[in-house]
């Protein structure tokens, strides 16, 4: 018996050796350019340099008037809710969307073939470039665009609609016809573990279709949900061109705050802002793993 | 994804990234076509890493550089914004460096680069001394608010990080390129003359005006506006306190809110499209920007106003990092660039050469006249490419360079109050 169990307790050379690339790449590629960020945060700098001497100025400036302009928001704050508010929008379309499709191909699709096939038609949009996909909106939406043109001519409105783009609208258009896939994939991935004969079974007792949704299946598909569900949070938080191409500019993003301070060549308040991301994100992550234990429902 | 954003690049067309990217295959193939006789080749190659923001960078003069002085270029182009992080960041990685006056306040003193020497530039005398003095060649005195080349064209030494007052031999950059921007516009969707800044802020343009997303360009022209409307009269617009910068962006903000702008751009192909598709009909733009709405054969005006012009201009230094004979090299390169076939080519693209003279003596008399003395064109006038750009008749918007450069109000600058502007840029971006 403590023959059985060694293996369990400790993993011995074969177990190292076999993490030890990956956790290589991990520390020269993640953990060491994160401290270098982290680091950089709080150097000092001017209209040329950096300069490194520890100082909390980069935070200090970020977070500018935040308690003093109170009620009103800080440009921080501001931000952050804008971020935040696209975040939920997001989440919330990608989430009955990707989760309509993954349900229909998983429970409505009988032929394994035929769910594949269907599944790797999902993918198509991903054969290109996302900020291609993300500029083919802009001649459908614009004033004189495609989808102006047919409204004009059906009498349906007399001027162009001017909110279609460079709009809130057309921002969270392009999230989500980007990224639900990455709702469908782990949801999709959740549902064809779930064991056929617990609906039999619940069908055999005579549940509804709506009762077996929210007692069987979406219980067992949590732990897709919450995979989905970081992707695209993680994905929105850290955006910056969609925002920018889709929002002509005029949205603000963490992601963009970054941007302008990386181009004014003033790097330490730049790494600042992504340290604040970074923390903002992991709050977010951390919340969504309260909810549902990702590692234990694997 | 940030790369497939700066491969975009700010100020950059798309024509002229791919004559860069032609030009670094014409250079490889150029490397290769001299295997026949490496012997008195491979000692003597001379190759230039040339890092600018494509303005200057065409296949055609890569081509006719190694045509006439044997050298090659490696272009290697970058937004105004990325070449000053890449001097900053890996001064070894170009040898001769393009770019704007107004990064100079921030490259100079990192000491990365290297001032050239007055004395080695055959022309140097015959520069237009809007560089060296801040006049037209008539002696016109021109606006000198922001960071007017002449304020910072010398050094007090070789190795000096402290700009001088009076010309010196040694010259931060030898200039290139020069222009002067104002507002494009629509003609056919305005329907009225326009002649003044104050319209881009006019509410009969709500949601169909824009301005640049680049905040030191941004605010300049914000602040052209607050004048034009005589809110506040700035001493130097392109060097704001912090109540100025806090007053204009006021300004901005309260725009925004209202809805009168439709986007901010932040390149080259975002404002052409923009003006082309009528999404906006009147916004801060390039001249070679309103060109290309125009050979789509769409109405566009860069529209002189009665306020003036803002300003730009790029030159050549070389990077801290050369050889003595790289220097050599660069020297050579510098000098045949204002010999007058790159000046004629730059001319001919509604830019400025900087030596006038040799430009003149590389273009045909009517092409002189249209471009340069705003004179109706004689002839049909046709883009370095040989794309027809006017028909015969027309004339060049603003009219003959003493018009245009004589009515400079101010030039692209880096404020004192640099990062306290871009700060408050974010807070207008989130209002």
């Amino acid at each position: 018996m403590a023959e059985a169990r060694a293996p369990l307790e400790s993993p011995g050379l074969p177990g190292w050796i076999q993490a030890t690339p990956f956790a290589l790449v991990f520390l020269l590629f993640f953990v060491l350019p994160l401290c270098f960020v982290i680091t950089v945060s709080f150097w000092d700098y001017n209209d040329y340099e950096m300069i490194p001497a520890f100082t909390s100025r980069s935070y200090v400036e970020s977070f500018e008037g935040c308690l003093t302009q109170l009620p009103d928001l800080c440009t921080m704050l501001k931000t952050y809710v804008s971020t935040a508010k696209f975040c939920a929008i997001v989440w919330i379309l990608t989430l009955f969307i990707g989760f309509t499709v993954a349900y229909f191909l998983a429970f409505y699709v009988r032929s394994a073939t035929t769910q594949m096939v269907l599944f790797l038609v999902c993918t198509i949009p991903f054969w290109t470039s996302n900020v291609i996909r993300m500029i083919s909106w802009i001649p459908l939406l614009g004033r004189n665009g495609l989808v102006n043109q047919v409204l004009m001519s059906l009498h349906i409105v007399n001027a162009p609609v001017e909110w279609l783009l460079y709009s809130q609208f057309s921002v969270a258009l392009a999230f989500v016809h980007l990224f639900t896939f990455f709702m469908v994939a782990p949801i999709f991935n959740s549902m064809m573990r779930i064991d056929r004969r617990l609906i039999e079974a619940a069908y055999d007792s005579g549940a509804s279709t709506w009762q077996m949704l929210t007692n069987i299946i979406i219980p067992l598909s949590k732990p897709g949900i919450a995979i989905g569900s970081i992707f695209v949070v993680t994905i929105v938080m850290g955006d910056f061109i969609t925002f920018s191409e889709m929002g002509g500019g005029q949205i603000a993003s963490a992601g963009k705050v970054i941007a302008t301070r990386l181009s004014a060549l003033q790097f330490p308040p730049a790494a600042a802002s992504a340290v604040i991301l970074l923390v903002a994100t992991m709050v977010i992550i951390t919340v969504l793993n309260r909810i549902v234990d990702i590692r234990r429902e694997l | 994804m940030s790369n497939k954003y700066t491969d975009k690049g700010a100020g950059v067309s798309r024509r002229s990234l791919l004559k860069g990217a032609a030009g670094l295959a014409g250079a490889a193939a150029g490397v290769t076509s001299v295997t026949g006789f490496p012997a008195v080749w491979a000692a003597e190659e001379k190759v230039l890493r040339y890092l600018g923001t494509a303005v200057n960078q065409s296949d055609d003069i890569t081509k006719k550089v190694k045509a006439e002085t044997g050298i090659t270029i490696q272009n290697i182009v970058a937004t105004t914004d990325d070449v000053t992080k890449r001097v900053a960041t890996q001064p070894n990685s170009f040898d001769i460096l393009d770019t704007e006056y107004f990064s100079l306040k921030k490259l100079v003193p990192s000491g990365n680069i290297l001032a050239m020497d007055a004395k080695k530039i055959k022309e140097f005398d015959n520069i237009t001394p809007i560089f060296t003095k801040g006049q037209l060649p008539n002696g016109k005195v021109i606006g000198d608010q922001g960071t007017a080349p002449k304020k910072v064209m010398f050094l007090e030494g070789q190795h000096s990080t402290k700009f001088s007052k009076t010309p010196t031999e040694w010259v931060t950059l030898i200039p290139t390129v020069y222009n002067a921007d104002t507002l494009g516009i629509r003609p056919d969707l305005i329907k009225r003359p326009i002649s003044s800044w104050a319209e881009l802020l006019n509410p009969e343009f709500k949601g169909k005006a824009a301005i640049l997303d680049i905040p030191s360009i941004g605010i300049m022209d914000a602040a052209m506006v607050v004048e034009a409307i005589g809110k506040y009269k700035y001493p130097d617009k392109g060097n704001m306190t912090k109540a100025e910068i806090d007053m204009t962006i006021a300004v901005l903000t309260e725009a925004k809110k209202s809805g009168q702008f439709r986007a901010f751009w932040k390149d080259f192909n975002e404002s052409v499209n923009l003006m082309a598709s009528g999404e906006t009909v009147i916004q801060s733009m390039w001249s070679p920007a309103v060109t290309a709405v125009r050979t789509k054969g769409i109405a566009c005006t860069f529209q002189p106003l009665k306020e003036g012009y803002r300003s730009w201009a790029s030159g050549f230094c070389m990077s801290k990092g050369v050889t003595s004979k790289q220097s050599e090299w660069a020297y050579e390169f510098v000098n045949w660039f204002l010999s007058g076939y790159a000046g004629a080519y730059l001319n001919r693209q509604g830019y400025y050469s900087a030596v006038l003279s040799t430009a003149k003596a590389n273009m045909e008399p009517y092409e002189w006249a249209y471009w340069m003395e705003g004179k109706p064109a004689e002839k049909d006038i046709k883009a370095p490419d040989g794309s027809l750009l006017e028909k015969a008749g027309a004339a060049r918007d603003g009219g003959s360079y003493d018009d245009r450069m004589g009515n400079v109000a101010c030039w692209n600058a880096v404020m004192d109050e640099n990062d306290y502007m871009v700060r408050k840029w974010n807070e207008f971006i989130a209002a």
